[in-house]
């Protein structure tokens, strides 16, 4: 099983820890994993509402890398990126416009693009890939008593959703049903996290972010999962803020991969769990069966 | 008669149709009859504004007598409309009305064409094939089958009910089939029907008994139809009759093996009250089902399951010996003449909307749910309390859940409105509660319903106009602390709301049956895309089928009230009595024949015949067909390698000289 990375700028900066847990649980499952050579920004949301048809250039150049390197699907952690690039693809496939301008741009650049190259997500390559049967049979340290809040985001379900339902997507909650945790019921699973409204118009974005860690919390989480470098991010930083605004709402919020790392015994530190604001509570070692 | 008049000379009178401004607003009427003029053996040719209208066939009544026609061809519109209309004006000119041929310029020319000088070239090849066509043609009879004047109807709800007495007060006899253990369908489950908050029961208990007592209908529940055979007139039907190990001569409904039961209380969910009480395996759906007769339940039943049970049901019936743990599943062959299909709707599963939280959120309940709560012979005895048993201080109404939803269902379905607005009605009746409907349009068409509409408002019910984009139990504010929250963007008044209520009602659409593709094919029907049972007709056939004798009424076709599902059952009543008092149906003669000398006795054909319509005379090696039962489909005529099969009025001369005829247009 080999499939291109296309890690994205999170993964390498605010995001780093996700790329820490991840890269070790594929290698845990045998997974096989090559970051794209010279890959470039995805152009993120931000420029893709300016001119889509420029930020397609930006994206397409990742996708035409990658369909250099090998008939692999392009693993893409970031819910930003998987959205880009996935819908990179369906504006070259339905719009002749962007599609002119994108193989222009490439063939300056002496690349192509044909489409075949599959933009997939960890998540759904985890479980569909992988499968649960290969997963638990890694778990040496099952998360035995942990309750989990399986929060999606926005972006990997909606609008393109792929490998999962739009409104109540289940993959995280089998995938963490298989780690041995307590999945807790999260409604707003596919909840707004306050995206980059968190640090332009606070007032609108953390009241969204609030809502999620209160809910969390009421639900009697232990910890949110989350499978985006924003979300992570969101969830994580703003407690302060939150605290004066709505009053205390602490819950810390870790990357499934994460999860994924402790239930296969790999140590804290190595996973990046150090690097949280609100850090997760150790799990106990009596729960360990190595 | 010569079919080619007394010198052997062919006189064709030929008609085209301006019908007003279909055909004449494109096609070019009196170019096309020119042109037609000069084919050889074109006596008389005309254009016409109305062919169809009474001056119109004596057009061609007269021109028969005067220039001596021996064919007639007219160009107008779909024979599906004015075939019959012309087959009998040809006749009543004094000649054989098979002797006619119909060229459509309507639906296949000018209604699809807008360039008027190739619409008319079309239309002039199209003549020219007629025209060649009809030569060959020749003299045909019809021939009469006698009609079985009984007649089958299935589906016992409210629809079938009323077609089953209807017919059966005409003195016909009747079969009337349904599923269900009892009949009296979804109508029986509501409490009151709008607009007029009448008693549902009241008005329908009282036909369910008719339909037990009558003495022309046969009431076989508990059953289905598994096989049909044969054509209008003479269908063979099996009705599969499942075992329910009661015997139903000798059951007088006294309940005493219920309470024998060795389960003391209710285990299982009650169907009849959607799953809101729990019952026996031994059981009878609801007090006034008909018949009154119990059912065992096979997937309960210790005796059934395991064989192993005390039988305190048999020791309870005594002497009766009602109970027959022994029945088997019995196949029952009926013949009929004709067949109505009321097989009705199911409710659109709320699960399918995940975000409005049905069967995930207790007080989230759908409308039927309600209506059982609201009914005094109900799980609740006609309270309505949350699953605390505490009444609601609130209580939504979302509408068009799966109904007008390009994500599940499309269609409006019809009903939901009124019943919702019906339902808030009894809410406000029984409770103290305030209510909103949340509604995307109010759809209130019916008799007495707009008023219903306005009755709601003035009784201080709250409409709220958006579709729910969700209902949440997370709170935002202290109010909404331990409620259900409805967010929707109220679209009158522009922004996104948030509500919170202590119960939420899904109006749940209708869809058709699970299973209404085994139903149409075993019935030979069409659907539309949506899987409703096609009627032949939308605005002038509603009840009739494509298949003749089997006739549709009530939610099978599409969404309705009872009032049209009433009226719809009654028409397709009047349907299959005006054939049965015919007495005999008229069979077209478009019937396939074999030509006994070019048959070899291959019997490729046999197998092939949709309507075992093909036999083989095994002394004479031949293959034949009976004509009673051909219906002229010509898949024989085409597979026959030999040749010796032929169709009337698609014999191969006929139909390469149509071929010849449009091509030799140039």
């Amino acid at each position: 099983m080999k499939y291109s990375y296309f890690p994205g700028c999170s993964l390498k900066g605010l995001g780093r820890s996700y790329e820490e847990s991840l890269l070790p649980v594929m290698k845990q499952l045998g997974v096989e994993i090559a970051e794209l050579e010279d890959w470039n920004c995805c152009g993120a949301t931000a420029y893709m509402s300016v001119d889509e048809a420029k930020a397609g250039v930006l994206a397409a150049r990742n996708l035409a890398i990658a369909e250099k390197s090998g008939p692999h699907d392009l693993l893409t952690p970031c819910s930003a990126c998987y959205l880009v690039l996935n819908k990179t693809k369906h504006n070259l496939e339905d719009f002749p416009d962007i599609r002119d301008t994108v193989h222009n741009a490439l063939r300056r650049g002496h690349l192509t693009y044909s489409g075949n190259t599959k933009v997939r997500h960890p998540l759904d390559v985890l479980v569909h890939d992988v499968g649960l049967e290969a997963i638990k049979q890694k778990v040496v340290r099952p998360l035995k008593g942990l309750k989990v809040a399986p929060y999606y985001g926005c972006q990997v379900v909606r609008p393109y959703s792929t490998f999962d339902d739009a409104w109540n997507p289940t993959t995280m909650d089998r995938l963490l049903a298989a780690l041995g945790a307590e999945v807790v019921h999260y409604p707003l699973k596919t909840k707004c996290c306050g995206g980059s409204l968190t640090g332009t118009v606070p007032e609108a974005g953390l009241r969204l972010t609030y809502i999620l860690l209160k809910e969390a919390v009421r639900r009697g989480a232990d910890v949110i999962a989350t499978i985006c470098p924003l979300c992570q991010f969101n969830l994580d930083a703003y407690h302060d803020q939150i605290d004066r605004r709505w009053g205390p709402a602490r819950i810390p919020t870790v990357y499934f991969t994460q999860l994924m790392g402790l239930a296969f015994g790999l140590p804290a530190r190595q996973l990046g769990l150090q690097r949280n604001f609100i850090p997760m509570k150790a799990l106990g070692t009596e729960r360990a069966t190595v | 008669m010569n079919a080619n008049g007394k010198n052997g000379e062919l006189r064709i009178g030929f008609y085209i149709c301006h019908c007003g401004h279909n055909i004449a607003g494109v096609v070019d009427c009196p170019a096309v009859a020119e042109y037609v003029a000069k084919l050889p053996g074109v006596a008389v040719s005309r254009d016409y504004k109305y062919m169809c209208s009474d001056p119109g066939q004596e057009l061609i009544q007269q021109d028969i007598r005067e220039h001596k026609l021996n064919r007639v061809v007219v160009a107008s519109c779909s024979p599906l409309l004015h075939e019959a209309t012309f087959r009998k004006a040809v006749a009543a000119g004094g000649l054989n009305p098979f002797f006619f041929q119909m060229v459509n310029i309507r639906e296949h020319d000018s209604w699809v064409h807008t360039d008027r000088a190739a619409a008319t070239t079309k239309a002039k090849a199209l003549a020219h094939a007629a025209v060649r066509r009809v030569r060959f043609h020749k003299a045909l009879e019809t021939t009469r089958v006698p009609i079985h004047p009984d007649v089958l109807v299935v589906g016992g709800g409210i629809s079938g009910i009323h077609a089953a007495i209807t017919i059966a007060n005409a003195g016909k006899k009747v079969f009337l089939v349904e599923r269900d253990p009892s009949i009296g369908g979804h109508m029986a489950k509501f409490d009151k029907t709008f607009p007029t908050l009448d008693c549902a029961a009241c008005i329908l208990t009282p036909k369910m008994s008719a339909v037990r007592s009558h003495e022309n209908i046969t009431l076989w529940t508990y059953s289905e139809v598994v096989k049909v055979e044969g054509y209008v007139g003479n269908y063979t039907v099996t009705v599969k009759r499942k075992p329910r190990y009661v015997n139903e001569d000798l059951c007088v409904g006294c309940q005493e093996c219920i309470k024998a039961c060795v389960y003391k209380e209710g285990k299982f969910p009650d169907e009849f009250n959607v799953g809101l009480s729990k019952r026996k395996p031994v059981y009878i759906p609801f007090p006034q089902a008909v018949p009154q007769v119990v059912v065992i339940d096979p997937h309960y039943c210790l005796q059934l399951k395991t064989g192993k049970c005390k039988k305190t049901c048999l020791e309870a019936c005594a002497d009766r010996q009602a109970i027959d743990f022994t029945q088997k599943e019995e196949l029952v062959e009926i013949k009929v003449g004709n067949i109505i299909l009321a097989t009705g709707f199911k409710l659109f599963d709320a699960k399918r909307i995940p975000q409005y939280g049905y069967g995930l959120y207790p007080n989230v309940v759908t409308s039927i749910e309600l209506e059982r709560l609201v009914t005094s012979s109900g799980p609740t005895s006609g309270e309505i309390v949350l699953r605390d048993g505490k009444p609601p201080k609130s209580v939504g109404f979302i509408l068009c859940v799966g109904s007008r939803d390009m994500k599940t269902n499309r269609w409006c379905s019809r009903t939901c409105c009124m019943h919702s607005m019906k339902l808030a009605q009894l809410v406000r009746e029984h409770t103290d509660a305030d209510v909103t409907v949340f509604y995307l349009d109010i759809r209130a068409p019916g008799k007495g319903c707009e008023e219903f509409y306005d009755k709601s408002l003035r009784d201080g019910i709250q409409f709220v106009r958006g579709r729910v984009a969700e209902v949440t139990d997370w709170a935002l504010a202290p109010e909404e602390e331990g409620k259900l929250v409805i967010r929707v963007e109220d679209t009158l008044a522009g922004f996104v709301r948030r509500i919170p209520v202590d119960m939420i009602v899904l109006a749940v659409g209708m869809e058709p049956h699970a299973d209404a593709q085994d139903v149409r094919r075993l019935f030979n029907l069409s659907c539309g895309s949506e899987g409703w049972f096609l009627e032949k007709h939308p605005k002038l056939a509603p009840v009739s089928t494509f298949t003749d004798g089997v006739f549709i009424a009530g939610c099978c076709q599409g969404p309705k009230d009872i009032p049209d599902s009433i009226a719809q059952a009654g028409a397709a009543a009047a349907e299959a009595m005006a054939l049965i008092d015919k007495g005999y149906i008229e069979q077209e003669p478009n019937t396939a024949y074999i030509l006994e000398q070019d048959c070899s006795g291959c019997k490729s054909c046999l197998p092939l015949c949709p309507f075992t319509a093909i036999t083989f005379d095994e002394a004479k090696q031949k293959a034949s067909i009976n004509a009673a039962l051909c219906k002229g489909c010509g898949t024989c005529v085409a597979a026959c390698p030999s040749g010796s099969i032929h169709q009337n009025l698609f014999e191969d001369e006929e139909i390469f000289s149509e071929i010849d005829g449009v091509l030799s247009y140039a």
